[in-house]
């Protein structure tokens, strides 16, 4: 019982994806923002700590959508 | 702990008592900005920085004061205000044709100005009491240090500062009062910096001091407060430079200016004085005894007692609902309304002047259906007509026009109630002025004329959840007292006409009104923007009507047809069919526009294919899938192809057509409408006998354990589950066959089947049975021990035991089957009067959340400091309102784009 559960396998879980730095440039260029506009996730969430991300790093989490199938969305790690 | 709560409550009237001070001084500087403002012809603008909210000092009470007050008399002889006095004519402008004796201003121009009263004795604020307690209690009585020792002061000051700005200064200074508590244990109760024996302090509310059951006299609290260091002040959680503690203790007492506490002249010409002023005299002609006595040297009992008194005076004139002292009252013996009940409460300023703001032009009344009305237009009794104006601008080219309705006056319509001067005077028209009303008229004046057909408004019904829920129409005004709107209407606004009232707006300038008639008009609000199809359609007859119209059989004369037609509103008699009989689908493809394609899906079963062609109604019928609100696609097509304002009269259009059909036939419902064939009667008795059967062997194998339990389930659960499924099942046989059996042409029938009203269910409730009657999903099990109804034998599972009802409405239930349903109905009534506040508090809180997110013009979705929610709006970038129900038809547009 005591097996660890590899949570990346959930199937409720979306697939998280760390960006490379140029990409995360071309990410904050795009929409013309700085990492304080994006959406937040913790540093110590699980999916997070998976990635291996540091403060700062932005991830991409790509979701299964009622309405358009697929859909991509970014978060940036805060500290907590 | 009852203290700690108190704490609370007084210290959150503090910063409103700061605001107030702080904006009543913010008034004083303005006339003098507004002096230099005309001397130098330039208007000085200034930018707010920053708002401080502190405690006025008294020097800055005496600076900002323009007069001194020093009488309880209010007026002399000849009834000119004293100087000196309450009614000072420095204070400000009452009356008119006077001039403001400190600025120079007239009335209404002069917003007055504060005066103040030196106080023979020093006299404890009521709000700040919790504060000075709290000072008094972890300061020394010798030294007038923070009782907490240095090394601490230096080890947590900034912590404690730090702490104090993310949690606010009062929990700071409960901070400070927990680590005092902690110390004083171990100094012993004695001042950790000068040694002194610290005493208890108590308070008896509402402003009286004790130390150690002795009574401090303001004049020691205020030497104390004096002594507390600026430095040990901040640890408190005080600015001392915007708040020293001493200045709790009020030796000056400002005194609002005249402007807000006017009074009023009776009919008899008698002055009536307002509660404030009437207050303010209290304190003076107390204070003026006060000081008389001090220097004539009375005894101190004399002295202290009418210190008392003005202590007295003062807490009640900040606050005259004090719970320990007797509300002063006036001499009829109504409380007077002081400081603080001015603001606080229901009628206070706040939620009755600022939050509650009330609107001219606008009216409310009980509504009422009128489907003769256009669907953007709204009927107005022609007595608010009297009452509503439109503002209108008279020109050399309108001026006869004009002329018409000053003539009538106010009470005859269409005439008009106001004219107005370019100069912005307002006059009133009455049966003298009108004459001279009409000599004076001349363009560049404004008459505020009648509402009439046409006018816009803007209707609207509470709750206001949508932006469907405030529409602009038209005006009708019509006769009777009601405001009348077409029933196509009532679904966006919710609503029906068991006594609903709605609200009424006129726009009063031509922006309001362009803009109204722009964005809210009843055409633009057609497409409803949470699920992209129309939100106005037929509804109850006019679905009815048109079910029967465009049924296969339907048939009917041409001259018939042509009556029918007449109604709707056509006159172009060219497209129907020259035969002596015309079919109903003939008449319904009359009002479709002859491009028009469409394939869609209707409720009946007998022609399900809705089937269009080049505005030919070929097949299908019309029901509630096609023409009511919220579904089908058929409007949606007509809305998005010919654009709103077709579609709003297409919308009137068929809605008429149904009752125009309903006119000629007829339409009525009768109790025999659900009459079963007798055979078909006893076929639903013997269903239900079968399953009653069924039931009873289900209660013997579970009695005699050979039941088989579902998995994860109890016995007694798999029982009851089973016992369900057969009873439902039995209920829609039952329905099925009702369905089956009953004449479809009934008027009932046909209510049912095309949409307009109830469903086979409730039919099958009248003539088969009512059902199994549940709470919370189960079987009804509630009442007696192992029984529902003393009637029934202990531990009797059997259907009719918990809440099976085989009788049907018409047939009438027994004793039995009539209590359940009872228990049921009362259940659901309950459940709906209480569900609903919540769930409407809960879209509230939500609609508040997200009222600033905006889509911004890269799809993102954002807030109002432009942080990011979504990156495509709703995750496909897709505007609701301009799809086909949240999808696209990338068919229709290929076969747009590529075929014409």
């Amino acid at each position: 019982m005591n097996k660890k559960i590899d949570i990346k396998k959930h199937i409720f879980v979306p697939k998280h994806q760390k960006l490379s730095e140029k990409e995360k440039e071309d990410l904050l260029r795009k929409y013309n923002i700085t990492t304080s506009e994006l959406p937040k996730i913790l540093k110590s969430d699980p999916m997070a700590l998976s990635a291996a991300a540091k403060t700062g790093d932005v991830i991409k989490i790509i979701r299964n959508s009622p309405t358009s199938g697929k859909s991509v969305f970014y978060r940036v790690v805060v500290n907590g | 702990m009852e203290e700690e709560e108190k704490l609370e409550v007084i210290e959150e009237q503090e910063p409103a008592e700061a605001v107030a001070e702080e904006a009543e001084l913010e008034e004083v500087k303005a006339p003098e900005e507004k002096k230099e403002t005309i001397e130098a012809e330039i208007p000085i603008y200034k930018k707010v920085k920053d708002v401080q909210f502190g405690v006025l000092s008294p020097k800055m009470i005496k600076k900002m004061a323009s007069a001194k007050i020093v009488t309880p008399e209010l007026y002399d002889k000849e009834g000119y205000p004293v100087d000196g006095g309450l009614m000072d004519i420095r204070l400000g402008v009452i009356d008119p044709g006077l001039k403001c004796k400190t600025c120079g201003s007239k009335l209404k121009e002069c917003v007055g100005h504060f005066g103040y009263i030196s106080l023979a004795r020093p006299i404890i604020h009521l709000n700040f009491t919790s504060v000075i307690l709290t000072l008094l209690r972890c300061s020394c009585r010798e030294c007038g240090r923070i009782l907490i020792e240095q090394e601490k002061i230096d080890k947590f000051g900034e912590k404690l500062r730090q702490f104090g700005k993310e949690k606010g200064e009062e929990i700071m200074r409960k901070k400070v009062k927990d680590i005092i508590a902690s110390t004083t244990g171990k100094t012993g109760g004695k001042c950790p910096h000068c040694k002194a024996k610290q005493h208890k302090i108590a308070m008896d509310k509402p402003t009286t001091f004790f130390e150690d059951e002795k009574r401090i006299s303001p004049i020691e609290i205020r030497t104390r407060l004096e002594k507390i260091t600026d430095d040990d002040v901040e640890l408190f959680g005080i600015n001392s430079k915007s708040t020293r503690p001493e200045w709790m203790v009020l030796t000056v007492l400002p005194i609002p200016p005249v402007t807000m506490r006017p009074s009023i002249t009776l009919e008899t010409g008698e002055r009536s004085e307002d509660d404030l002023t009437h207050k303010l005299g209290d304190i003076v002609r107390i204070n003026q005894r006060l000081f008389e006595n001090i220097n004539a040297g009375a005894p101190e009992i004399i002295v202290e007692d009418l210190w008392d008194l003005l202590q007295y005076h003062i807490t009640t004139f900040f606050d005259n609902e004090v719970a320990q002292l007797p509300p002063a009252r006036h001499r009829s013996g109504q409380p007077l309304k002081t400081l603080t009940e001015r603001i606080k409460s229901k009628e206070g300023r706040i939620r009755h002047n600022l939050v509650g703001k009330r609107t001219n032009f606008s009216a409310r009344t009980v509504i009422s259906p009128d489907p003769m009305l256009m669907i953007n237009e709204v009927g107005v009794p022609e007595i608010m007509a009297l009452k509503l104006t439109v503002p209108e601008k008279v020109t050399s080219w309108n001026l006869e026009h004009i002329k018409k309705f000053v003539e009538k006056g106010p009470k005859k319509y269409p005439g008009a109630n106001y004219i107005v001067r370019p100069d912005g005077k307002k006059k009133k028209l009455t049966e003298e002025t009108i004459e001279q009303a009409l000599e004076e008229l001349q363009p560049g004046y404004l008459v505020e004329r009648h509402l009439m057909d046409g006018d816009l408004a803007i209707f609207n019904r509470q709750p206001s959840l949508h932006r469907m829920s405030m529409m602009a129409h038209k005006v009708r005004v019509l006769p009777y007292k009601t405001l009348r709107l077409n029933p196509a209407v009532c679904f966006p606004y919710n609503a029906d006409f068991d006594g609903d009232e709605m609200n009424l707006h006129i726009p009063q300038t031509e922006e309001a009104m362009a803009e109204a008639e722009i964005l809210m008009l009843v055409q633009t609000q057609l497409i409803s923007p949470r699920y992209g199809l129309a939100v106005i359609g037929c509804i109850q007859d006019s679905i009815s009507g048109n079910y029967i119209l465009t049924q296969k059989k339907f048939q009917i004369k041409r001259e018939e047809a042509l009556d029918i037609l007449m109604q709707v509103g056509i006159s172009d008699m060219s497209k129907l069919p020259k035969k002596e009989l015309v079919t109903g689908k003939e008449i319904f493809s009359m009002i479709l526009p002859e491009d028009f394609n469409y394939s869609g899906r209707s409720k009946s079963t007998e022609e399900p294919e809705l089937l269009i062609e080049n505005g030919k109604l070929i097949s299908g019928v019309m029901d509630k899938n096609n023409l009511g609100e919220g579904s089908g696609l058929l409007l949606r097509n007509i809305h998005k192809k010919y654009g709103e304002k077709y579609a709003v009269d297409f919308i009137g259009k068929v809605f008429r057509l149904g009752i125009a059909v309903l006119m000629k036939r007829g339409f009525t419902t009768t109790v025999s409408d659900t009459d079963l064939p007798e055979k078909v009667d006893g076929d639903i008795k013997h269903l239900l006998d079968v399953s009653r059967q069924e039931v009873n062997d289900l209660i013997r194998s579970y009695k005699e354990g050979t039941l088989d339990s579902f998995p994860g389930r109890t016995l007694r659960e798999t029982l009851e589950l089973k016992i369900m499924e057969v009873l439902n099942r039995a209920r829609n046989e039952a329905g099925l066959m009702v369905l089956k059996n009953a004449d479809r042409n009934s008027h009932t029938m046909l209510m049912a089947l095309s949409g307009a009203r109830g469903t086979t269910i409730n039919l099958a409730q009248i003539s088969a049975t009512v059902g199994q009657q549940a709470l919370r999903g189960k079987r009804i099990d509630k009442g007696y021990s192992l029984r529902t109804l003393s009637c029934f034998e202990k531990n009797d599972m059997g259907p009719e035991a918990h809440g099976f009802i085989k009788n049907c409405f018409k047939k009438g239930l027994s004793p039995s089957e009539f209590f359940f349903q009872a228990m049921v109905g009362r259940d659901s009534l309950m459940d709906t009067a209480l569900r609903t506040p919540k769930s409407g508090y809960l879209y509230r809180r939500l609609a508040n959340a997200m009222q600033d997110l905006k889509i911004e013009y890269d799809y993102t979705v954002r807030d109002a400091s432009k942080r990011i929610v979504q990156f495509v709006y709703g995750e496909d970038g897709i505007d609701v309102s301009k799809s086909e129900a949240g999808k696209l038809n990338v068919k229709r547009i290929i076969k747009e784009v590529s075929g014409e």
